[in-house]
């Protein structure tokens, strides 16, 4: 098979006006006529069930919480981009179409992300317009703060909890049109398969997680819009339920995956406590804006303070490193989040590392706090600091934070061309689910524009194309083909049931956690990718033969959730590693020792590489085969990175 | 930080589902770091339990980070637990001493069943939502976000009730059981933007019929909501939800508009 990402003719800042036009409509009375099938209602999914309930079509939703409002998009902290220039500083859609591009390092398509840079103008003005609370300045205008890896102030937030008030803007959205009787909503179900007909996807099967019920629903097309897939790390700022279920039983029912192995590393986390630790602490990017980056300038003085008979603010200026300051002056605490988190990771290589496992650097507030006075900076960052102090029982308005990277963000996913189409017809990824959009993205508040973007005002209009060509014949789900998929996944299930062993899941997934961060975290060279697919492939086997399941499936069982979740999880890693060796070029979060420039900086290989990997599924135990989708650049050209 | 490790006991509610009847039952937690979070806490012992076949806990939980508003204990006596302004998440274990006997709950109020052991039905939430918790605009066609300037206090006062995280703690926490503190939230939030306006009484109206629908209780102002909260929700919400309703309830629908401009 061919990849086509059937990306429009024509110059690319009209690319989409004019493809918004080619594209066929479906007619305001037969919209009724369509089924749509949404899993998933984050960011991308509310605003997509919402947009296309509104437009008429009748939309069935499924998320695996309980109630749609706690999809994990409510955990974004920062804040969301918008090419508005309202604090007229030379903001533009093509500057931010151009950071973006730069951002992705060149491995993202022009298309797409000038399309994302031209909607980024709407997506403020419908959230505003449904209420959500952005930030005011005292004119009663909008408020703007800077982002990592950016020149300009374009990125709106409101307070700490962006994430949280846009998909409460979404969710009330939705919450209207299942009103009107537009959208059902299934909470507690878990999507566990596609059903395909002819190659086209026209149905999936679900878990009630109440009863154990495996149900099928059928419709015209179906959007998945399940969100990343950290938690193949076992430790990373996810939610504890995200997972790539989903996208994988997707994938093998021949979706391609795309670019797997790039996964976005935010530097300011809150480091690691002890083996208890079931997640990860994202402190906001935004804290960079006014916090310091620094690390002790010697081994000896970051000895003292781990051992703490030494305490941060003693430490006189003159024994401090303000790494990032120093390396990268025209950026510095704001360098892209690749660059920060190599250089605390380089820090603790070279024993500079603080706290008590010497696996940290410091964020340091109190000039800050000199320059604008406590209650200011209360007023600007006091959640994340109240979380802080909750977590660490330190307070960080007294103390510099300690912060590490973490595992944040996925770029890879599904996929898909330019209208949001997986390879299977009729299968659509939205959001962070999907590949496109980011390439290696090193950048912030460009994943909740994105889906927001795909959710309101792409796949309106991609999908009505697909649905006036194939039709509104009814379909439903006496057809062959979703009983036996329902079998396969009962199979599944019960496979899993039999499971006795001596190993829980979590074990499980705490060991893959270990080999991902280790091999395939934040630098990757060859032999280690190598020996990390032998561990995987080991760890796979003994999974299928020690873990233990307890329970039934007839109620609920979190046990028999987290396993399928986890099984899956083996899978992808294995894949993710498979990619990483492929790639042997550094490009953003993906950093291949190997490929590096002499000051230490990620150094692409153009040449052999500008391409999207696609990967194939062929078979169970199969190597997957690589299609390769190349990368043209027409607006921008390619450069080598260069902060300083 | 407190060192050391600490051995507990849990008294643990214990409930197969909504049809059958439910007990405490008694746990051992031994080796707890303070530094552990409550629900860390609760995963040690549900390793252990799995590790002997027995059926882990079962609780609702997804963020961990105090804002998905899933995490739902009742916690010797407080739902959250003992500490103010902060959910069971958020909770640690250094607030709690060795050798201490630990109560666990699930949220007890009849529009709340039960799902499993701790976890209980909160859709009674969604379903007050869906009754016009919202601005009805459709995708597009919206003013310039800056058209419609906002004072920045005005701003702030709304963004301060749009934390409600949608818990549920204050109905727990609530003698009869009420969800005006919940309720108002979203009230508030949408009563004072200009963009919530058109719909400011009808919304009142049909978002509080829901609420009685739905079972819960009425308020009697005795202010425990307000204090469990983790998001520390204001009672005012409350007044001016009850205010915007007992206009709406004066005056019909044409005539509150018309008063309004
Ligand atoms: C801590 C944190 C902070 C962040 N901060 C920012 C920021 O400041 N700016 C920014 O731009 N981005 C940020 N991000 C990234 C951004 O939040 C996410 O990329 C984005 O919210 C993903 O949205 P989504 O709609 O694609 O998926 P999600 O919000 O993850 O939604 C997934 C949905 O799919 C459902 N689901 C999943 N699997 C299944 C299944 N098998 N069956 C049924 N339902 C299923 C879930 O129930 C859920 O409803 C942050 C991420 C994290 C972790
Ligand atoms: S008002 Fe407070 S306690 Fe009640 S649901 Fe909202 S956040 Fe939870
Ligand atoms: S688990 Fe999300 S608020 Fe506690």
């Amino acid at each position: 098979m061919t990849l086509d990402a059937k990306i429009p003719q024509g110059p690319l800042a009209e690319k989409w006006s004019k493809h918004k036009f080619d594209l066929k409509l479906v007619n305001p009375a037969n919209k009724r006529k369509y089924d749509i099938i949404i899993v998933g209602t984050g960011l991308a999914g509310a605003s997509a069930a919402a947009t296309l309930a509104e437009l008429g079509y009748n939309v069935k939703a499924f998320c695996f919480q309980d109630s749609p409002r706690r999809a994990h998009s409510i955990a974004a902290q920062g804040g969301i981009n918008a090419a508005k220039n309202y604090q007229n500083d030379g903001d533009s859609v093509f500057r931010l179409f151009y950071d973006t591009i730069k951002g992705g390092d060149y491995r993202a398509r022009e298309a797409n992300v000038h399309r994302l840079a031209e909607v980024s103008v709407n997506i403020i003005d419908q959230c505003v317009a449904q209420g959500v609370p952005f930030a005011r300045e005292y004119g009663g205008l909008l408020d703007n703060r800077s982002f990592g890896g950016s020149q300009v102030s374009r990125t709106f937030y409101a307070r700490g909890q962006t994430g949280q008030q846009l998909l409460l803007g979404a969710y009330s959205a939705l919450n209207r049109q299942i009103h009107a009787g537009k959208v059902k909503v299934y909470t507690r179900h878990e999507m566990l398969d596609v059903v395909t007909i002819d190659g086209h996807a026209k149905g999936i099967v679900t878990r009630n997680m109440l009863t154990g019920a495996i149900d099928t629903h059928a419709g015209h097309a179906v959007l998945l819009c399940t969100g990343g897939y950290s938690n193949v790390f076992y430790l990373s700022t996810n939610a504890i339920g995200s997972n790539v279920t989903a996208a994988w039983r997707a994938h093998k029912r021949g979706a391609f995956f795309g670019n797997p192995c790039y996964t976005q590393i935010h530097p300011t986390c809150i480091p690691v406590s002890g083996d208890h630790q079931s997640k990860l602490t994202l402190m906001s990017e935004s804290l960079r804006n006014d916090g310091r980056v620094w690390a002790p300038k010697t081994v000896e003085i970051a000895e003292q303070l781990r051992k703490g008979t030494l305490k941060a603010d003693q430490v006189k200026e003159d024994d401090r490193d303000y790494f990032l300051e120093r390396k990268y002056p025209a950026f510095g605490n704001l360098v892209p989040r690749d660059v920060a988190s190599r250089n605390a990771k380089e820090m603790v290589e070279e024993g500079r590392g603080v706290g008590g496992s010497g696996f940290a650097v410091f964020l340091d507030f109190a000039d800050a706090i000199k320059r604008l006075g406590e209650e200011t900076v209360k007023a600007k960052y006091g959640n994340l600091f109240d979380m802080y102090i909750q977590i660490t029982d330190e307070n960080p308005y007294k103390q510099p934070m300690r912060i590490y990277p973490a595992v944040h963000y996925t770029m890879g996913g599904l996929w898909v061309d330019y209208n949001l189409s997986t390879t299977i017809p009729g299968l659509y990824a939205l959001g962070e689910c999907n590949f496109s959009d980011h390439g290696a993205n090193r950048l912030g508040a460009s994943a909740l524009m994105q889906g927001l973007s795909d959710g309101y005002f792409v796949i309106p209009y991609t999908l009505g194309d697909y649905l006036a060509k194939t039709g509104p014949k009814k379909v439903d789900t006496s057809h062959p083909a979703f009983e036996q998929t329902k079998q396969d996944v009962i199979a599944h299930v019960n496979k899993l049931l039999a499971l006795k062993g001596t190993k829980t899941v979590n074990e499980y997934h705490r060991d893959l956690g270990h080999i991902m961060w280790e091999y395939c975290g934040m630098a990757r060279t060859d032999e280690g990718l190598r020996k990390a697919k032998g561990l995987i492939q080991a760890l796979k086997a003994d999974f299928w033969k020690n873990a233990i399941v307890t329970g039934e499936n007839e109620e609920v069982n979190a046990s028999l959730e987290r396993a399928g979740r986890v099984a899956d999880f083996i899978e992808l890693g294995e894949l993710m590693i498979d990619d990483a060796l492929m790639r042997k070029e550094s490009c953003g979060g993906h950093f291949r020792v190997e490929s590096q420039t002499p000051d230490g900086e990620a150094l692409r290989d153009d040449e052999n590489f500008a391409f999207v990997a696609a990967w194939e599924f062929k078979g169970e135990n199969q190597p997957e085969e690589l299609h390769k989708e190349q990368l043209t650049f027409e607006a921008v050209h390619l450069s080598q990175r260069n902060y300083a | 930080m407190s060192n050391g490790n600490m051995n507990l006991t849990l008294k643990v509610w214990r409930q197969k589902n909504a049809q059958t009847a439910g007990k405490f039952v008694s746990y051992k937690a031994e080796n707890i770091s303070p530094d552990m979070s409550f629900l860390e806490m609760l995963d040690v012992v549900n390793e252990s339990l799995t590790h002997k076949g027995d059926e882990p806990i079962n609780f609702d939980h997804d963020c961990r980070e105090g804002i998905c508003g899933m995490c739902s204990l009742y916690i010797n006596g407080h739902p959250h637990g003992p500490k103010r302004g902060i959910t069971t998440c958020q909770l640690h274990m250094r607030t709690f001493h060795d050798g201490e006997t630990i109560t666990i709950e699930p949220w007890r109020a009849e529009a709340f069943p039960i799902v499993k052991d701790l976890a209980v039905d909160r859709s009674a939430f969604d379903r007050i939502q869906q009754a016009g918790g919202y601005v009805s605009v459709n995708t597009g066609g919206v003013p310039d976000g800056n058209a419609i300037p906002i004072p920045k206090v005005i701003a702030d006062e709304a963004f301060n009730s749009a934390t409600c995280i949608g818990c549920g703690a204050c109905v727990a926490a609530c003698k009869n059981a009420s969800a005006m503190l919940f309720v108002s939230a979203k009230i508030t939030q949408l009563g004072l933007l200009p963009q919530g306006q058109p719909e400011r009484y009808r919304r009142v109206q049909s978002m509080v019929a829901q609420m009685d629908e739905e079972g819960f209780g009425s308020c009697t102002n005795t202010g425990a909501c307000e204090a469990e909260c983790p998001k520390e929700i204001k009672l005012t919400n409350i007044a001016r939800m009850n205010n915007d309703y007992f206009s709406a309830k004066l005056f019909r629908e044409e005539e509150v508009h018309e008063q309004n401009h």
